[in-house]
């Protein structure tokens, strides 16, 4: 039995790395620092250690060759989830490449509303530690920050001291949209957060106001999806009396259509406030299962994010058309391998085409894939890299136990491998 | 296996060879003398006629990091135009102005290069530079770290902490971002971008720290040289881009005392403010001072017409010029208490006055500064223009008439404020082998790199002369790597992964007491995460690292 600690984890994706971790034999307990994300993720027991095909254990190299024989003559295979490591990136793109297939991280419906904002005019961002030593003003819009990352306020906002801040309690919160679900963005000193609650399809009308405020654009209305706009003149105010503003946002939580136009406009007010002599930066939220990982490692072997296709022997992105539910559901693709080291709940969505999964031991399945392989997760069962959601700072990742799984990396290269033993792919 | 290259004529200035007939042998990946009679050639290549150099050196290219990859993400309508097929022995991917890591190599290799370093290597996003790099195949690379807006050494100068202070900083941070060099990026400016400042010229204090650029280039051009590293500090000096940084760059040449000092994409740091517009060439003055002080070395950042994107740690400056942007769109992003960035896609343009003369400035520059062993081939790529314009450049350079033909084209205002016509200077082969190869190697401190002769690693070029010098450099007849057949007829046909070169200066271990405490109190992350270990750069089997020796080290 051995205390691991300054674990880092891959899951919450605020890339928390004060974990302490007890390893016995396989299983895990975290002693200290854990919380309603990262506990659960790292504690998940290990269930199968067999692959399998059609249901039955068989030994590794029958199931990638099983892999490799459903792949062979595939015309679009679909490669979802996409939840792994940047070495598990890197083999499941040589093997995409390889066999012509669609890559599709399972979170890119979401991040879509940021790509589309960025490809289309930019933004002014900024990173966790420059909002832990210098943020005096965060606006939260149309998220519920403590479920997305319990411990984002503790580590970054209530931090003891800042360099660039007198006393952290002073800090303003104020949330448009959501109203939070706990206390944690209360501080220390006993101040509450303010919240302009609206429904979250009437942000886009609410943040188009407030840019226009920001911009001091006169506006008659007196409200705005029942919030006054009174109150969003007081956020305007405060942003230009603001030193180091920060508005964050979760992409996936703007659950409506369009709403790369609601991260456009922030974006473009963030932009507004930066010519008003203070400076103000946005802080997308994401890092969960991957995503910025998957981005991450496309975007470098690639040019583009991971909703690319390889089919015509060239990487071609297209955030719409290649969406692997659209192609699933439509008859494009023939065959789905469903990549998911990290969550044993994210399971491939439901098809009659040929299904390889390469996940992490524990997932269940209401119909059994054709190819099943439990692999490891990084940051247990082997080391690797993963990217948290300011999308600067890759963590290392500890190899915590020695469970035998082998990791996803390894996995698709042998499936990459036993098909270019074939003829094509 | 022993190889023979037969009869070429070789340009190989490390040894003081200059266009003269010589057979290279290679065993082993290196080149190797002349063996015994008796032993056995396995492979022979017949170069007469042709022209041999060794495999060239980008000392300044943006292939791998945080920001490269935001420019990549930024720009897919750019990719769309330059799709790459995949092939049995090569990756698809994408081209142009920031192309895919796999693309990069071979387009590199396809040149005839085979080493890139990455100049802007923020140490917190170091990780992500070498992940990168290790997806460029063929070449190897290395990073220069950077530093001075860092919280952490600008609260070391204002506590006047001593040099040894800041030489240990220097060295720990070298040593675990696995750097070859230091890199400055507006001295201090980024950070004062966060408290923001608009613009920091170099005696004007952050005003938060109290310390100038003129301070910061100071203590860090004295660590690189009291630590050993070969390199001198790199410097992207202050007020990129803005008419009348001539006097800043003179000053900041002045300032330096004598210390050694790379200045980078200097072009961007020559303009005066005459003429109707207001602005106008310091490439003579710029050229004379580097001319007139030895310890002083630039890389010219030439600008090509065309379209780019521009990517910089300058986020101060790179926010000011996004009004630029073509298209226009643009990112900037504060970046960890450590330094930032900016993204902005530019489109340089041959009737844009302002452009035009960028583009003069950048040749002047080449032509007027006498000593090709302190000056180096770049564009800054992909911020002048993407690493693929090369062999045009060296046609500029190389071909008078060609030149004056070109210039004869750009805006008629820009013609006239610039000396470009006058001059008669055209590089020879050796000094362009100088240059890009040689004097590249030297700079960076690379042993057994850049040269011909028996010992070195057998990274080689071959070349069929032509009156053309584009077509001549842009399409290699063969590239070695170490010794690796990798490059035919200006194609890749075979790869391998290179190996990543860096230093290891010493340091007290002590430094570690003032970091981790500052890490536990300020930074996101623990100290002996941030560390970069030899595992991650090796384990997956293809990577390696090379450290290099340190000034004064026993070779």
């Amino acid at each position: 039995m051995t205390e691991i600690t300054e674990v880092p984890s891959p899951f919450c994706g605020i890339g928390t790395d004060d974990l302490t971790i007890r390893v016995d034999g396989v299983s895990l307990k975290v002693l200290e620092n854990g919380c309603a994300v990262n506990t659960p993720a790292f504690e998940q027991a290990i269930t199968d250690t067999s692959p399998r095909v059609d249901g039955k254990e068989v030994a590794l190299d029958i199931a990638i060759a099983k892999a490799a024989a459903l792949l062979k003559d595939t015309k679009l295979p679909v490669i979802g989830g996409c939840a792994t490591d940047v070495n598990g990136m890197r083999g499941l793109l040589a093997l995409a490449d390889r066999c012509g297939a669609v890559v599709d991280n399972m979170n890119f419906t979401g991040a879509r509303n940021n790509f589309l904002a960025l490809q289309d005019s930019g933004w002014m961002n900024t990173t966790l530690a420059e909002v832990k030593n210098r943020c005096d003003l965060l606006l939260v819009v149309g998220t519920d920050l403590e479920a997305f990352a319990p411990r984002f306020f503790e580590h970054y906002l209530w931090n003891k001291e800042a360099m660039f801040l007198d006393n952290t309690s002073h800090r303003e919160v104020i949330y448009l949209g959501k109203t939070p679900s706990g206390e944690a963005s209360t501080s220390p000193g006993g101040q509450k957060a303010q919240v302009l609650e609206c429904a979250t399809e009437d942000l886009p009308e609410v943040v188009a106001v407030l840019r226009a405020l920001v911009k001091g654009q006169p506006i008659l209305a007196t409200s705005v999806c029942n919030v006054a706009v009174a109150d969003l003149q007081a956020i305007a105010d405060k942003f230009k009396a603001a030193k180091y503003s920060v508005v964050t946002w979760a992409a996936a939580a703007l659950t409506y259509s369009q709403a790369e136009l609601t991260v456009q406009t922030l974006s473009e007010m963030i932009k507004d406030v930066n010519n008003q002599n203070t400076r103000c930066s946005g802080l997308p939220l994401s890092g969960k299962e991957g995503d910025q990982t998957a981005n991450q490692v496309c975007g470098w072997t690639t040019g583009y994010p991971a909703r690319t296709r390889f089919s015509r022997g060239y990487p071609e992105y297209d955030p719409y058309l290649n969406d692997s539910g659209f192609l699933l559901a439509n008859g494009e693709a023939d065959a789905l391998v469903w990549v998911q080291a990290f969550n044993v709940n994210a399971v491939p969505p439901a098809t009659d085409l040929p299904v390889i999964v390469i996940a992490r031991s524990g997932m269940t399945f209401t119909k059994q894939p054709d190819v099943f392989i439990p692999v490891g997760t990084p940051g247990i069962d082997h080391a690797g890299h993963a990217y948290r959601m300011d999308n600067v700072v890759a963590i290392r990742l500890k190899k915590l136990r020695d469970s035998g799984l082998p990791s996803t990396a390894e996995v698709l290269s042998a499936i990459e491998q036993a098909l270019n033993k074939e003829t094509t792919c | 296996m022993l190889i023979k290259l037969t009869g070429g004529t070789v340009y190989d200035p490390a040894s003081g060879i200059d266009g003269q007939q010589q057979d290279i042998y290679i065993q082993d990946g290196r080149i190797v003398k002349k063996p015994a009679e008796e032993v056995k050639v396995d492979k022979e290549y017949n170069l007469k006629g042709k022209v041999v150099m060794s495999g060239a050196i980008d000392m300044h290219t943006h292939i791998g990091g945080g920001k490269c990859n935001i420019a990549r993400t930024l720009l897919p309508e750019d990719h769309r135009q330059d799709p790459v097929m995949r092939s049995d022995i090569t990756r698809s991917g994408c081209g142009h102005a920031m192309p895919s890591t796999f693309v990069t190599g071979y387009r590199y290799a396809e040149m005839g290069y085979t080493a890139g370093f990455e100049p802007a290597v923020l140490p917190i996003n170091a990780r992500q530079a070498h992940m990168e790099m290790a997806d460029i195949p063929i070449l190897d690379k290395g990073g220069y770290v950077m530093l001075g807006s860092d919280d952490y050494l600008l609260r070391l100068l204002t506590a006047k902490k001593d040099q040894k202070a800041i030489n240990d900083y220097v060295a720990w941070t070298m040593q675990f971002a696995k750097a070859i060099g230091v890199k400055v990026v507006n001295p201090g400016a980024i950070s004062a971008f966060k408290f923001n400042q608009r613009k920091l010229d170099l005696d004007e204090q952050n005003s938060h720290y109290g310390v100038t650029p003129r301070d910061i280039l100071r203590v860090l051009a004295t660590a690189v040289k009291e630590i050993g590293v070969p390199h001198p500090l790199h410097v992207h000096g202050c007020n990129l881009g803005v008419p009348g940084n001539m006097q800043t760059t003179l000053d900041t040449i002045q300032g330096i005392g004598g210390l050694p000092m790379h200045l980078t994409h200097i072009q961007f740091h020559s303009y005066g403010t005459e003429g109707d517009f207001k602005f106008s060439s310091g490439a003579a003055q710029i050229a004379e001072a580097v001319n007139k002080n030895k310890n002083i070395t630039i890389d010219v950042g030439q600008v090509m017409f065309g379209q780019t994107v521009t990517a910089s740690g300058d986020s101060m400056l790179q926010h000011a010029n996004h009004k630029h942007a073509s298209p226009n769109k643009w990112m900037t992003m504060d970046i960890e208490c450590d330094a930032g960035c900016g993204v902005v896609p530019f489109k340089y343009k041959d009737q844009n006055f302002v452009n035009a003369l960028q583009w003069a400035i950048g040749l002047e520059t080449f032509l007027l500064v006498n000593d090709p062993w302190r000056i180096f081939l770049t564009t800054d790529h992909p911020n002048g223009a993407p690493f693929t314009s090369y062999p045009h450049l060296i046609r500029l350079l190389m071909d008078r008439s060609f030149r004056n033909e070109v210039l004869s084209t750009i805006h008629p205002e820009a013609q006239k404020m610039t000396t470009l016509a006058s001059i008669t200077r055209e590089y020879t082969l050796q000094e362009i082998a100088i240059m890009t190869r040689a004097g590249a190697a030297r700079l960076i401190g690379l042993k057994d790199r850049g040269g011909l002769s028996a010992g070195n690693w057998a990274d080689i070029t071959v070349y069929t002369d032509n009156n053309d010098r584009q077509l001549m450099f842009e399409k290699p007849d063969y590239v070695f790597k170490d010794g690796q057949l990798v490059v035919v007829n200006g194609k890749v046909v075979s790869t391998k992964w290179g190996t990543t070169h860096t230093v290891k200066p010493d340091f007290d271990a002590s430094v570690e007491k003032g970091l981790k405490d500052y890490f536990n109190r300020f930074l996101t992350m623990k100290l002996a995460n941030f560390k970069i270990s030899d595992d991650e750069m090796t384990e997956d089997g293809r990577g390696s690292i090379t450290v290099q020796p340190l000034k004064g080290d026993v070779a």
